[in-house]
């Protein structure tokens, strides 16, 4: 099992560079715009009755896959397109990289509210909320894909570069015979991670009430909330074992022969062992149609496109061209233009906010931030001995894996409604769920990780440390926990990501017309969505988003550049 | 004069780094015309890959021209290929597959692809071979793939880059009697070929004219026609007497001691990049030399006796050179009276001698009393390596910096803090000077 990353910190030396303001200036006035439409959006919103009769499942799964769907194709197209442009963008390092090392730290539930609100606001409701959840799960989705994409772009090996420019591989060739098939791998576990994560936001988004606005989504989502709220377990299981089964099928049909078949792009040039096997790929390789389609529609297509690819190259390599500079500058001096006024702008709007409001922001930050931590220390302390013991003992692995695996992929947010059902009642009830939320939604990305790691100690220093008769607790302190080390910072920093999106959803609940909330700034957040108070709903949400960026530059990506440094195995 | 296959007039690569440029290739004047195989031949940083990119247009010069058939070349050229040191092949693309794809980009029709793709694969003797993948063969196989691959677009000119470095012993001869083969029998229509190589025997085996590069800055010094018929017979004496030739030019002289220890970074005048050579390499040939005859060797002698490669054989040599230990010339290698001591010490005294010899290196020198006048004995790596990029290319500052610190630590002259990125003065050195 590869470890599972979603953040790639670049490489800067400044924590906080002059881009990255930048970027986030953007993102405020971005935000800022959302907020502004949000004036408009009707004040009643009327929800979709959701049948929770178990023969209404397949369609509400089929409706659920199709959201996902839309928004991965969205995320790929983008990520090709932007990963193509920043890798042969002399500014990548200083400005495509930022906008997307920002945006990847974001927490995106933050704007949940604001998107649902804006599109509402100029489109019908329905069609409004639809799009807002397909934004939702694109900028889920989107990121790491890029980040994949453009990684394998500018590591593509340079004598397989230089080749193919010796040979002539140009346009279309080039991807479809070098750029393709040295990122597929890359691309295909980048997908996986970008699916899992996009049903922790569908789940989000298809269940998201605020007060008399109504936004659910006929889906599995809103499934499992009106089937916790009328309390009714059977469904409740229903939904749950649909959800489950989903997930494990499109495994098992889509990303196991999707690995399968990528076997061949592994660059390594030595026969590996532990190849991923898949049961339907070689199903599917024996079959008629599937040979029929590959020399009826796919071969030919791909001869069309060579020969089409061919015809456009014709002819001597062209000089780059320079006639698009006066372009850019108009364009960046528009874009900047826009920037500053809205900038301007969105100040204005944030300062007519009371200086006292800023006050319980600030409060429910703070609480926030103590649950994160909270959820990731409880984490961190099961997980780590119990990855140990998984990823040292290949017996317990063995069973222990696919039971994890199943867990890990119901998406937190699916197990919320049931939390919150069985825990309203205690004192301090939600405060608890909400932990528990984040806690079910970060550890997975540490216990993998952890898992990784420990199968990642060489097997001569696991001897040495016996040799040396090492007790249980040294081989602890001088073995496995800096083994370990670099594998924990990854899990932590997508796992602190995933709690801090969970707070929006676990802190504010409207569940059976009741409304519970606890001290937090996902609370504010949900809050100010339902009584309109837009100003505080724009400075809870940029709050956020600024708290999370400046955790990421200055504790995690410190962490991260020590594991890299110090304790990485080679 | 009828016009030259390929010629490149006065081209000049120069690297900015900061206010500071560095010439990787300085005026480099080259011919090459039909039927002839040319070897580019010279140490590693000498530009002869870039020089190799440069010909056939995959990067462009920063000043000077290229000319093809005399007329300047623009992009890159259509007329050559190029087998790679690497061989980079598409893993992901059958033996077949490879070959082919360097004909679907040239717009050839599938039946003729394939057609000429088998013919030539069967003509290097891949036959049998063409639905193996590449990480199924040998090195030796890969590179009869990029072979064919190269070949199979009859390229006018064929470049090829090391082709035989990333090869065992036996695979890398008995491709080089293969390409020979192809070539001296007219099996190919290649006109010409361009190899780029440190070997020093593979040189003079295959080409026809061999043009000696030097480095800092990349430049040609000296070209040598190499009359030998073929086949070429490695043991024989005319052979053996022009591969000494060329090790005598590659090595050159020991120069007197000013000029051979350059001056110091601060200081006017040339200064001398340190060999990138662990210090167990040096001993370990100061040995082998302790234990001939007078102490006093032939190069080319000494490298097929040590199985080491002429490049890292230069390397060391030069290295030794430096600190005193030996002396070359005309393509002879003796131990100096310390060279022999040193062969002859304990651990303890090679340390001794060795941090003796280093501190008269003006670069050492420069260090030390840096680290003497700093606050404590102590000075971070990165304020060294600052000062060296203004002598040096980043990637070469870094290199230096690197066997400062290996050679340093080995004479314990000073001591380096990995983590904290310090250097420090180990105890109070002598009184220097």
């Amino acid at each position: 099992m590869p470890v599972i990353k979603f953040f790639r910190p670049a490489r800067p030396h400044r924590p906080l560079g002059l881009g990255d303001l930048f970027v986030l200036l953007f993102v405020s006035v971005l935000i800022y715009a959302g907020v502004r439409l949000a004036f408009r959006a009707p004040a009643y919103v009327q929800g979709p009755t959701i049948s929770l009769s178990p023969a209404a499942l397949p369609w509400y799964a089929f409706l659920s896959t199709v959201r996902m769907l839309a928004a991965y194709v969205l995320s790929l197209s983008f990520s090709l397109f932007y990963g193509y442009r920043a890798a042969r963008s002399r500014y990548a390092e200083i400005v495509f990289l930022p906008i997307l090392d920002v945006l990847q730290s974001v927490p995106i539930l933050s704007f949940l509210p604001v998107a649902v609100l804006a599109l509402t606001a100029f489109l019908p409701e329905r069609v409004g909320v639809e799009l807002a959840a397909i934004f939702l799960i694109f900028t889920s989705q989107a990121w790491n894909l890029t980040f994949a994409w453009y990684q394998s772009l500018i590591t593509v090996p340079a004598e397989l570069r230089e080749a193919s420019a010796i040979f002539r591989l140009r346009s279309y060739l080039r991807f479809r015979f070098l750029e393709l098939p040295f990122a597929a791998i890359h691309l295909i576990w980048n997908s996986m991670m970008s699916w899992a994560g996009g049903w922790f936001f569908l789940m989000a988004s298809e269940m998201f009430t605020v007060g008399t606005r109504d936004y659910r989504l006929p889906g599995l989502g809103s499934y499992l909330q009106e089937a916790a709220y009328l309390g009714d377990t059977r469904a409740l299981a229903w939904g749950l074992v649909t959800l489950i089964a989903l997930i494990v099928l499109l495994d098992q049909l889509v990303w196991r022969p999707l690995l399968a078949w990528a076997e061949r792009f592994k660059l390594e040039m030595v026969e590996s062992e532990g190849k991923t096997s898949s049961w339907f790929y070689q199903l599917l390789k024996g079959s008629y149609l599937w040979a029929a389609l590959w020399r009826r529609v796919l071969g030919p297509l791909d001869q069309r496109l060579l020969s089409w690819a061919l015809r456009k190259s014709a002819g001597p390599e062209k000089e780059s061209k320079k006639h698009a500079r006066w372009g850019s500058y108009a364009l960046i001096g528009v874009l900047g233009g826009a920037l500053v006024l809205g900038g301007v702008w969105a100040a204005r709007f944030l300062f007519s906010l009371p200086a006292s409001a800023w006050i319980p922001i600030a409060e429910g930050a703070g609480a926030t931030a103590l649950r994160v931590a909270l959820a990731l220390f409880l984490s961190a302390l099961w997980t780590i001995p119990v990855g140990l013991l998984v990823g040292l003992n290949p017996r317990a692995a063995s069973w222990i894996q696919p039971v994890v695996q199943i867990a890990a992929s119901i998406p937190a947010t699916a197990l919320f409604p049931v939390l919150v059902m069985g825990l309203v009642h205690l004192p301090g009830g939600l405060n608890l769920a909400a932990v528990l939320l984040m806690l079910t939604g970060s550890q997975w990305y540490i216990l993998f990780n952890a898992i990784a790691g420990a199968r990642a100690i060489p097997q001569d220093l696991k001897y040495t440390a016996r040799l040396m008769g090492l007790s249980p607790w040294q081989r602890w302190r001088i073995l496995y926990l800096p083994a370990l080390f670099p594998y924990l910072v990854t899990g932590a920093i997508t796992a602190s990501g995933g709690a801090w999106n969970a707070s929006i959803v676990a802190e504010y609940v409207t569940f059976g017309g009741r409304t519970l909330y606890t001290v937090g700034l996902g609370a504010i957040i949900a809050q100010a969505t339902e009584e309109g108070n837009y100003p505080l709903l724009f400075a809870a949400t940029l709050t956020m988003i600024f708290i999370v960026v400046v955790i990421n530059r200055f504790l995690w990506r410190r962490l991260y550049r020590v594991a890299e440094e110090r304790f990485k195995l080679e | 004069m009828a016009e030259h296959l390929l010629e490149l007039r006065k081209v000049s690569q120069v690297y900015r780094s900061g206010e500071r440029e560095f010439f990787a290739l300085k005026d480099v004047d080259l011919a090459l015309d039909e039927g002839e195989f040319v070897v580019l031949l010279g140490p590693s940083g000498c530009g002869k890959s870039t020089l190799l990119r440069i010909a056939t247009g995959l990067q462009r010069p920063t000043s000077g021209e290229v000319l093809y058939r005399g007329e300047p070349l623009r992009g890159v050229n259509p007329k050559a290929t190029i087998v790679f040191q690497t061989f980079a092949l598409f893993p992901w693309l059958t033996v077949l597959e490879n070959v082919e794809v360097a004909l679907a980009a040239r717009g050839v029709a599938p039946e003729e692809r394939r057609r000429r793709a088998l013919e030539m694969l069967d003509r290097v003797g891949l036959d049998g071979f063409e639905e193996a993948y590449p990480r199924e063969l040998s090195g030796g196989m890969r590179q009869k793939v990029g072979f064919a691959r190269a070949m199979v677009v009859e390229p006018e000119l064929l470049c090829l880059d090391e082709p035989f470095s990333a090869l065992d012993v036996l695979s890398a001869a008995a491709l080089r009697g293969e390409l020979l083969e192809l070539w001296l029998g007219g099996k190919i229509p290649t006109k010409a070929i361009l190899m780029v190589t440190h070997n020093i025997e593979e040189a003079v085996l295959l080409g026809d004219r061999l043009l000696i590069m030097e480095k800092d800055p990349g430049r040609i010094v000296a070209e040598i026609r190499v009359a030998i018929p073929h086949p070429r017979q490695p043991q024989a004496p005319d052979f053996r007497a022009m591969v000494d030739e060329v090790y005598a030019l590659l090595a050159g002289e020991t120069q007197p001691e000013p000029v051979e220890l350059g001056s110091a970074p601060g200081e006017p005048g040339r200064i001398r990049a340190l060999p990138n050579v662990p210090v167990v390499s040096m001993a370990g040939l100061l040995e082998a030399l302790a234990a001939t005859p007078g102490g006093r060797q032939d190069l080319y002698k000494l490298a097929s006796e040590l199985q080491v490669d002429s490049d890292q054989l230069l390397r060391i040599v030069e290295a030794l050179e430096l600190l005193g230990f030996v002396t070359v010339a005309k393509g002879d290698v003796a131990l100096t009276p310390l060279g022999e001591t040193f062969a002859e010490a304990g651990i303890l005294a090679r340390k001794e001698i060795f941090a003796s010899r280093i501190r008269r290196i003006p670069i050492f020198r420069w260090l030390l009393e840096l680290l003497e006048a700093a606050e404590g004995g102590k000075l971070r790596g990165e304020v060294v390596q600052r000062a060296l990029e203004l002598q040096f290319p980043p990637a070469e500052a870094e290199k230096q910096f690197g066997v400062i610190v290996n050679w340093g630590r080995y004479a314990e002259l000073f001591a380096y803090d990995d983590t904290s990125d310090v250097l420090y003065l180990e105890t109070v050195p002598a009184q220097s000077k």
